[in-house]
């Protein structure tokens, strides 16, 4: 516990990552809280014809869309469906790829070799390729969104996983443990799984931030959740057919999105120089 | 080195005059992330014309920023907090910043590596990299010729450059490397350590420098390897009466090669003596306890007690009095002015140490 | 020699990943609540018409039979033919290939011409103000989505200041077709007008196409120049006086770019993951909008095609970088 309030700490210190976890902080505020921050909030479903395409003003934070609802309000919603987009995904991802990059970094027989094909096929095209075929084949919906994505995100993981665990066994310590018998389960919990957390952290946080970045493409393309749901991607989609007169329509939920990818991508970005030493060091020279 | 019988050498003392180089109350510190490392406290270092000079002292005892500081590569957290480095009765630190990189780093003064494994680049041939030294370095370089566009497209006459690729083949069978006409293509792991640090020493002669830095270049070799570099070096400097500013940590090696010593301890210089005088008649507390704790056969291991300090907020006076048998006050309010045990044996000490090396 | 093996190494490796490949989409195609074939038939079609046609198409066969076809198919290099525009899919590739190609090749010209020497820089200027500059847009630029980025760049430079076209290679007819690269091609016919407005029709979709790359190649260069300024033969050269722009640009330089080309892979995809996106809002008639529109309407032939494709493009690009690597890197321990 301690070496996590370390690794704060140092985190603070460092203006960008810790603009990068205030923003995160903020989205899960926001997220939770969207009923209560928001100005319209009982208006994002509704159609209001006379209040259609009204730019930003004082009553309209960010302008209305072609329903004529609150654009802030439903950005605010919306922060809600990318957490949990985001979210699942990746923590899926995560839960899929670790523990085989554990096995197949491990194994030097057959199965490591054939969880590394497996995942080579599902890195052989664009993930958002795949993604596209999965979320249409299944459907439009949240829950399509999410398997697709994390459908083809685990490799990431099983990949950095493998490459690590693979040097790893090199290391004399690990060695030593083998030599002195202790069970195989246990030198990976208890030796190897510590030290890959590190760049599995890292990865954890980039990948929040390109999952956003794809799940918000698909949206775009008409493949995430169905409307009247407020996804920032489709409402940006939404938005292209008023342009250029309704220019706040296509603005605001892109800079949502910015944000809070570059919250994540800085805070992932932090993450790396405090966990990792040796790219740290090359400031001090002597 | 392992019995301490030293023998008198008869070792020519040039003219006190003569002094090539003189550091004079250098002071560096360096900025780091937990404080301020006053790596350097006010040094003095003298080297002669012709003479090799050793710089002995443990790791971190600032040996290395001395000889970054004299050739002026230290790093960006460096800071010159006072001092003189005087080279040919010019203050280096004083001189324009084009000069020195022209005419004075790798031309009057060169330096060679303590690694030679890594000091090549891996990815060209030794004769891209000699070439390179040779372009800007040779003797027969105008002291006029522009370095173009940082560095690039300036002009290297085809006469010249014949000329120099001949000395340098030349200069490399005199370090026996092997089929020194065909060195030139290939890669630096083509070479073993050895045959790498010849290199080296040959790269580091051919500008026909005044100087040559070389900071521990035989540590990172096998022994066997280090007697032959050694001995190697210390020819070919002395055929052509080049300084040398030898740093190691490694008392044996500073017999076999070094004219005089000086001895440093935590940034502090504290000795500085001919090589026989030092042996037999060390002054410094602490000089002395690293001479005893040379390893003899039939003699207990012994050390000395205590830890090098830290640099960032080192002990008042002499660095050395936390871990002095002999301090007293003074000691640990200021630091000792320069005082002379023979004519050409200098000490910083309030209390020296009378004896010599027992047999 | 060695580079055979390795050639040779690589494409027995790819053979399997790409009928791993196959199969994976194949499945997923099959495995759909909408019917292609209800749709092709029409709306009045009734029942049996509808089954007669997935006989014909050969649809109504067991799942394995059908892949087991495919593959079959796929070595005597035919891509099948296209539900839709009832065209065999390799012809509608091979007709859209360089508009994509192009893209492709102007937009990784940008990253890496832009991005390297800024990396260099941002790593010499390390924590100066020019670093962190340069680090927050690189850090942008990989933060910004790309269809919202295109649709920004259309709004101001295309509606807002009229500089740029909105989308499409060319307005007006193409020039006479001889790579199929209009840029190419306007200039073999010596025509500036028309090479001028190709150019301008790239330039929005290529700059948003390289927008991440050039991020990416950015960062790279960077962490590569900083992690060689280390070494020991820096601190040699720079011990010797050798200038140091020739140390940084020559030699640093030359090392830390062999981190980069590994990347250059990590590259591709990304440029060909944003085509994708890019062509379809640019209406960029290149491969990638194809597949769009090949997954929208379920046509399976096409969706296979241009997954065969990408897939066989990623592994030759890999390929490549890989024999790169081993002429960069003449130690040849192939690290």
């Amino acid at each position: 516990m301690s070496t996590a309030i370390d690794v704060l700490r140092k985190l603070l210190r460092d203006p960008a990552a810790a603009a990068g976890l205030l923003i995160i902080l903020l989205l899960v505020l926001v997220a939770i809280f969207a009923p209560l921050l928001a100005t319209h909030p009982e208006a994002i479903w509704d159609m209001n014809p006379r209040q259609r395409l009204l730019p930003p003003s004082d009553m309209y934070v960010f302008g209305t869309d072609r329903m004529g609802a609150d654009i802030y309000s439903r950005i605010l919603f919306g922060a809600r469906i990318t957490m949990v987009i985001a979210s699942v995904a990746v923590g899926a991802a995560l839960l899929i790829g670790v523990p085989i990059g554990l096995i197949s970094g491990w194994t030097q027989n057959w199965l490591g070799e054939a969880l590394m094909r497996v995942s080579d096929i599902f890195l052989a095209v664009p993930q958002i390729v795949l993604a596209i075929a999965i979320s249409q084949t299944l459907g439009p919906s949240i829950e399509n969104v999410i398997l697709a994505l994390s459908v083809t995100y685990w490799p990431w993981f099983t990949r950095l996983v493998h490459a690590e665990v693979r040097s790893l066994k090199n290391e004399t310590f690990i060695e030593a443990a083998i030599a002195l018998g202790v069970p195989t389960w246990r030198i990976i919990l208890l030796h190897v799984l510590p030290n890959v957390a590190s760049p599995i952290i890292v990865r954890t946080s980039i990948g929040m931030g390109f999952t956003i970045l794809t799940a918000s493409a698909l949206g775009f393309l008409g493949l995430g959740a169905p409307p009247p749901a407020p996804e920032w991607g489709r409402m940006i989609a939404e938005s292209r057919e008023f342009l250029p007169q309704a220019w706040w329509y296509a603005l605001a939920p892109g800079l949502a999105i910015f944000l809070v990818v570059m919250g994540f991508n800085l805070l992932g970005d932090g993450l790396r120089d405090v966990l990792d030493p040796r790219i740290r060091r090359a400031g001090a020279r002597r | 080195m392992a019995c301490a019988t030293f023998s008198i050498r008869g070792s020519d003392v040039p003219a006190p005059d003569d002094n090539l180089l003189e550091v004079e109350n250098l002071r560096v510190s360096f900025g780091t992330e937990r404080g301020v490392a006053k790596v350097l406290d006010g040094v003095n270092l003298t080297i002669r014309r012709g003479e090799i000079m050793g710089l002995v002292g443990e790791s971190g005892c600032g040996k290395t920023t001395l000889a970054r500081a004299i050739l002026g590569i230290l790093p960006a957290n460096a800071q010159h907090d006072t001092g003189s480095i005087r080279f040919r009765s010019e203050d280096l630190l004083k001189m324009p910043r084009r000069r020195v990189d022209d005419q004075i780093r790798g031309r009057r003064i060169t330096f060679i590596p303590q690694d030679p494994y890594a000091s090549f680049n891996p990815l060209f041939r030794i004769g891209t990299q000699a070439r390179e030294v040779m372009k800007w370095k040779s003797p027969r370089r105008p002291e006029n010729a522009g370095r173009g566009l940082f560095g690039f497209f300036s002009r290297y006459p085809r006469a010249r450059r014949r000329a120099d690729e001949a000395d340098a083949v030349e200069m490399m069978r005199t370090v026996q490397i092997p089929r020194a006409d065909e060195a030139f293509d290939k890669l630096p792991h083509e070479f073993s350590g050895g045959q790498r640090q010849r290199l080296m020493i040959a790269l580091a002669l051919m500008p026909q420098p005044d100087l040559v830095i070389a900071d521990e270049p035989t540590t990172a070799l096998d022994v066997t390897i280090q007697a032959q570099v050694l001995k190697l070096l210390k020819r070919l400097v002395k055929e052509r009466g080049v300084s040398v500013l030898f740093t190691t940590h490694d008392l044996g090696t500073a017999y076999e090669i070094c004219d005089r010593i000086t001895v440093m301890y935590a940034g502090q210089e504290v000795e500085m003596a001919p090589v026989d005088d030092f042996f037999q008649r060390p002054s410094h507390p602490y000089t002395v306890r690293l001479l005893e704790s040379l390893p003899k056969p039939g003699r207990e291991l012994r050390e000395i007690g205590g830890e090098i300090p830290r640099l960032i907020d080192p002990p008042a006076g002499c660095r050395f009095h936390p871990r002095c048998a002999h301090a007293t006050d003074i000691c640990r309010m200021e630091r000792p002015a320069t005082t002379s045990v023979s004519a050409a044996h200098a000490l910083r000490c309030y209390h020296p140490v009378g004896a010599t090396v027992p047999a | 020699m060695r580079i055979l093996a390795l050639i040779l190494q690589r494409i027995a490796w790819l053979v399997p990943t790409l009928a791993g490949l196959v199969a994976v989409v194949f499945f997923i195609s099959r495995v759909i609540p909408a019917d292609p074939v209800s749709k092709l038939a029409g709306e009045t079609a009734s029942r049996a018409q509808v089954e007669l046609l997935r006989q014909k198409l050969g649809l109504d066969r067991p799942l394995l039979v059908q892949l087991a076809d495919y593959y079959k198919q796929l070595l005597s290099g035919d891509l099948g033919t296209s539900l839709f525009t009832t065209r065999p899919v390799w012809d509608d590739l091979y007709a859209r290939l360089p508009a994509t190609i192009e893209l492709t090749i102007v937009a990784m010209i940008i990253a890496v011409v832009i991005g390297i020497p800024l990396g260099v820089v941002s790593a010499l200027y390390r924590n100066t103000i020019i670093d962190h500059l340069l680090r927050i847009i690189t850090v942008a630029g990989l933060a910004v989505a790309s269809f919202w980025l295109a649709l920004v760049l259309q709004l101001y430079f295309a509606m807002d200041l009229g500089w740029l076209p909105l989308q499409a290679r060319i307005t007006g007819f193409p020039p006479p077709s001889i790579t199929g690269f209009y840029i190419v091609d306007t200039l073999v016919e010596g025509n500036f007008t028309r090479f001028g407005n190709v150019v301008a029709h790239l330039t929005l979709p290529a700059f948003t196409l390289a927008f991440p790359a050039l991020a990416t190649v950015v960062r790279f260069t960077r962490a590569g120049v900083l992690e060689t300024l280390q070494k020991n033969f820096v601190v040699y050269q720079r011990a010797m006086g050798i200038p140091s722009g020739l140390i940084v640009w020559k030699y640093v330089l030359r090392n830390s770019l062999i981190s980069t080309v590994t990347q250059i892979g990590l590259l591709f995809g990304i440029l060909l993951a944003g085509a994708v996106v890019i062509e379809t809002v640019f209406q960029w008639p290149g491969i990638g909008a194809y597949a769009f529109e090949a997954i929208l309407q379920s046509d399976y032939a096409a969706v296979m095609g241009f997954t065969v494709y990408a897939g066989a493009v990623f592994g030759i690009v890999n390929l490549v970088v890989d024999i790169s690597h081993a002429i960069l890197d003449p130690r040849g321990a192939g690290a």
